[in-house]
């Protein structure tokens, strides 16, 4: 008997932290300091290349990236009192430049530009934003999740509960769903730029057939009102396989018996989907909502080889900015500001999900 | 009134016959149970009744009517799971009540359903738990609450106290027992455990193989088994089968003998017997007496006290292993040599084929 043999492993703490050693370090190296280094950058001047000292700035990089405000114009009037009216019979208001620029009465619109308005009777209604690219980005990331988040699990669903069928050669199908997802994103992402081309993209090329030469071909790589959508549609497309099989998994979890059960009782397809299958799946469905919801906000991939986000900053989003600002505009600090900013929103969505899906 | 009808029923999964032509006749209101070993096709018969599983060949007929191609739903049955089948998100209250939400039956009809089935199973102080917060005894006692609220003609069981343990399952088998008398439903029951099989039915069908081996009252099986494959399965502790020869054919009586037995004079009918032929003997545990000058001399092998009776076993001249039930007292010891009588009136004869033959 060698007694040294049968001590076991758990409480071999050197051996233990030795073989965890590699990851720890990696983790540490890669996760843990640029994730406590964002936090530090965003509170300071930090560029990417400077002679100049770093220095502590306190809250300016988010005042700077969050700064809004409004501003009311009223039409101009003549000197009797009345409205000045154009020659097309529109209203005359003053500039918006005349208020954001070194205007010593409007000192805290000052450098800001118009983001959206609307009129309220004669009167004009503007919202400023400081910094335009970043409204822009995050205004579109919100919109990115709040599409995809929804479509992308429901889609997934729905070929979960296809693909749960006992058919011959249902493994093809399944295999079919889940390739996009072995495939790499920047290569996935290339594909589609041939397939959205505006001049002779597969997809023009398709809608063209199928109307038979009626429809007009579309730059939907190049247009601001279809550029997100095609974005939006791709990426759907390429990560649905993966929560797919997280949906497979759950409905595989649930006993054949409770259907049998229900069967027996005679509920339709409808009622067992509805009382057996949706309460089955409910952790899986929580998991789910957050993945996607935080895969979602870290949309970079697609944008950075498909549209750099454009055009007219129609597809910027957070992640792109982030990168952008940190590494092509060398402004480290204003990157890893809109990290945090990041990081702080999609923290507070998942623990609102988490509080919504909550066991009751 | 619904009997059930089993003409020449049939089921195959691809070349695999799993049930071989089955007939059976069935009341109303009786209590059948399926009994046999593992993988006889018993579970199957049951669930071809429900309409779990298609059939393949026959015709089922439920209160005279063929219901081969009906769905589970309109078969007027209802099914007790081994594994209950609860649905595990709702309450007592809601998976009692699952079959009648289905119908849309009206809320007061079904609360006094559901109230009246928890009061006939004792178990109105769990209507508002969850399946995860009760004991298995309780779940069983929900799915058959469930089964009773729907009033089906039919009840049917499988396997449902498997999961138990041994005295809480001796009090759902007596619960059963009650519940049939108070509901005078058909019920068909399946089981491995000739115990439950012996105590609860009015009609055993003994199965082995895909094949009805006998169909019969539990004492009808007990004492007169009609093959060596149910004498064998029905009696704990098993029958004990001896090789013997006929030496002498009287009237309405045959004398034989064997290598570990000398000549005993049985009852049976004696058309078509030949002086020699070989035939199997079998006595039950309960029927073998000590006695001075008993025809079987034995060895003890093993001896169990039981208090109310002294289980013993022996080893024969041949080598061949037997089972006494002796007095509760009886004074034996291990390496004794015992000499045993058979009861002749209740010993029984099987052919070559492992047929009983008759007595007259």
């Amino acid at each position: 008997m060698r007694p040294k043999q049968t001590k076991s492993l758990q409480s071999n703490t050197l051996a233990g932290w030795l073989m965890s050693g590699p990851a720890l370090l990696l983790i540490t190296l890669f996760l843990i300091v640029p994730f406590l280094l964002a936090f530090w950058f965003s509170f300071t001047n930090q560029r990417l290349i400077s002679p100049n000292p770093t220095q502590f700035v306190g809250t300016s990089n988010f005042e700077q990236l969050l700064g809004v405000g409004t501003l009311v114009l009223q039409p101009e009037k003549a000197e009797d009192g009345s409205l000045v009216v154009s020659a097309t019979g529109e209203l005359s208001y003053p500039r918006v430049r005349d208020f954001t620029r070194n205007n010593p009465d409007f000192q805290h619109l000052n450098g800001m530009r118009e983001w959206f308005g609307w009129e309220w009777g004669n009167t004009k209604i503007l919202v400023l934003a400081r910094d335009l690219v970043f409204m822009k980005a995050l205004t579109n990331t919100l919109f990115f999740v709040a599409i995809v988040a929804p479509l992308q699990s429901i889609i997934a669903l729905l070929l979960a509960l296809m693909i749960n069928q006992k058919l011959r050669g249902i493994n093809v199908f399944r295999t079919v769903y889940f390739m996009p997802v072995v495939v790499s994103i920047v290569v996935v992402s290339l594909l589609w730029r041939f397939i959205y081309d505006g001049r002779s993209g597969l997809l023009n090329n398709l809608l063209q057939f199928l109307s038979f030469g009626h429809f007009q071909p579309v730059d939907w790589l190049g247009n601001p009102d279809t550029a997100m959508w095609a974005i939006i549609v791709m990426s759907i497309w390429q990560a649905v396989g993966f929560h797919m099989v997280i949906w497979l998994a759950g409905l595989q979890n649930i006993p054949l018996t409770l259907y049998e059960a229900a069967d027996i009782e005679g509920a339709s397809s409808w009622q067992k989907f509805r009382f057996v299958t949706w309460p089955g799946l409910r952790n899986t469905a929580v998991l789910i909502l957050v993945v996607i919801t935080m895969q979602a906000f870290a949309l970079f991939s697609q944008i950075d080889v498909m549209t750099n986000g454009g055009p007219l900053d129609s597809t910027q989003t957070l992640v792109f900015q982030a990168v952008q600002r940190g590494y092509e505009q060398q402004n480290i600090a204003g990157g890893s500001a809109i990290s945090v900013l990041l990081f702080l929103i999609v923290l507070t969505i998942s623990l609102v999900q988490r509080y919504v899906t909550r066991e009751r | 009134m619904a009997g059930l009808s089993l003409q020449n029923l049939q089921k195959t999964y691809g070349k695999v016959e799993v049930i071989k032509g089955v007939n059976l006749e069935i009341e109303h209101g009786e209590f059948v149970v399926f009994v046999g070993p593992s993988g006889c096709g018993k579970s199957t018969l049951l669930r071809m009744i429900a309409g779990l599983e298609d059939i393949t060949g026959g015709e089922l007929s439920i209160g005279g009517q063929v219901v081969n191609a009906m769905q589970p739903r309109d078969r007027g049955v209802a099914m007790v799971f081994q594994s209950y089948a609860l649905y595990p998100h709702m309450t007592v209250y809601d998976n009692v009540g699952f079959g009648l939400r289905i119908k849309k039956t009206p809320k007061d009809e079904r609360d006094a359903k559901i109230r009246e089935a928890a009061r006939i199973l004792q178990m109105e102080h769990l209507l508002d738990r969850k399946p995860a917060q009760l004991s298995g005894g309780q779940r069983q006692r929900v799915a058959i609450g469930r089964a009773i609220v729907r009033q089906p003609e039919v009840f049917l069981f499988d396997e449902p106290l498997s999961n138990l343990d041994a005295s809480l399952r001796m009090d759902m088998r007596m619960e059963i027992s009650k519940l049939h008398q108070d509901l005078g439903a058909t019920m068909i029951y399946v089981t491995h455990d000739q115990v439950e099989a012996m105590t609860l039915a009015d009609k055993i069908v003994v199965l082995n193989a895909g094949v009805v081996q006998q169909v019969g009252s539990p004492l009808e099986l007990y004492h007169r088994p009609a093959n060596l494959f149910v004498a064998g399965f029905i009696g704990s502790p098993k029958m004990n089968f001896l090789d013997v020869t006929i030496d002498e054919i009287g009237s309405g009586v045959v004398t034989v003998s064997g290598p570990d037995m000398k000549p005993v004079s049985i009852p049976v009918a004696t058309d078509g017997l030949k002086v020699g032929a070989a035939l199997t003997l079998g006595t039950r545990p309960h029927q073998m007496q000590a006695a001075d000058h008993g025809p079987i001399t034995a060895t003890v092998a093993l001896v169990e006290h039981l208090g109310n009776e002294t289980i013993v076993s022996l080893r024969l001249p041949s080598g061949k292993a037997i089972v006494a039930a002796l007095d509760g007292d009886f004074p034996v010891t291990h390496g004794a040599t015992l000499h045993l009588t058979p009861e002749a009136s209740k010993a029984v004869l099987f052919d070559a084929h492992g047929t009983a033959l008759q007595v007259t």
